[in-house]
């Protein structure tokens, strides 16, 4: 079969973070991020959706092994940040903001070099289950 | 009787710790949620309140109201914040679903109108992790 399919797997990992601009005083950040810049955290159950396009293999009628998807971003993903806080805990978010959209990308950077390059990867996190973000690199 | 249910969400850190053991202990019985910088959740808030319908209005209570006393006296004390140490109500508490349940029953409860009776509360720490509370 020559056709592109998607095959997507869904993970989940839960984490603290805020939102901050180090530059900017309380003052500007709490105008900017409101609530998500309080200084003891707060948290989120984030949904990640890793999709991974492409033509399925000859002999295993597979784009990609789910199983190994999964693995892989357990090995990636949660290692680092399941159960973390993004900001302190983190290297990736140290001097990054730990925005929705900033995770994306940095999740498509971790797991991109481990998918077959002629598969297209595409990331789509939820923060909470009416905001979500997509990165399709 | 009828049983009416208006759901709300929020947003907050925490972390499972206790603080009269040792950190090896706390890692044993809590795992990765005694993480010491905190880790957080999407938590759902389910309120069931349950009466007679009203025969001028068809309600129990008019549910925007039910939303408005949630909002006022349990949500803005713990959306966006950190359950440990931002919550009076939590204060000397292990920060559990189960404990935070039943502070927010007590929260909840004193604000609610008379034959507006509190049922239970069902609170969703992830979509797989919930509890129930009836105020027994």
């Amino acid at each position: 079969m020559s056709k592109k399919v998607a095959v997507i797997r869904k993970e989940h990992f839960n984490a603290a973070h805020r939102l901050f601009n180090p530059i900017w005083d309380d003052a500007k950040n709490e105008e900017v991020f409101g609530k998500c810049a309080l200084p003891n955290y707060h948290g989120h159950n984030y949904e990640l959706e890793v999709k991974v396009t492409g033509k399925p293999d000859k002999k295993t009628g597979y784009v990609m092994d789910l199983k190994v998807l999964s693995d892989l971003v357990k090995q990636e993903i949660h290692s680092r940040f399941d159960h973390k806080n993004l900001n302190l805990d983190t290297k990736e978010f140290r001097k990054l903001n730990p925005t929705a959209e900033n995770i994306a990308v940095v999740i498509y950077k971790l797991l991109r070099p481990h998918i077959d390059k002629k598969n297209d990867l595409m990331i789509r996190l939820y923060e909470t289950p009416r905001n979500y973000v997509e990165y399709p690199g | 009787m009828v049983y009416l249910t208006r759901i709300e969400h929020f947003n907050a850190a925490h972390k499972l710790y206790n603080p009269a053991w040792s950190r090896e202990k706390n890692e044993e019985v809590f795992g990765k949620c005694a993480n010491e910088n905190w880790h957080g959740h999407n938590y759902e808030l389910y309120v069931t309140v349950k009466g007679q319908p009203d025969p001028g209005t068809g309600f129990i209570f008019d549910v925007k109201k039910l939303s408005d006393i949630i909002q006022e006296h349990v949500i803005e004390k713990v959306d966006h914040r950190n359950l440990n140490i931002d919550v009076d109500f939590l204060k000397g508490k292990m920060c559990s679903t189960e404990n935070l349940v039943i502070g927010i029953w007590n929260e909840l409860k004193p604000h609610l109108p008379v034959g507006v009776l509190l049922h239970c509360l069902k609170l969703y720490e992830t979509p797989k992790i919930y509890v129930e509370y009836f105020g027994e």
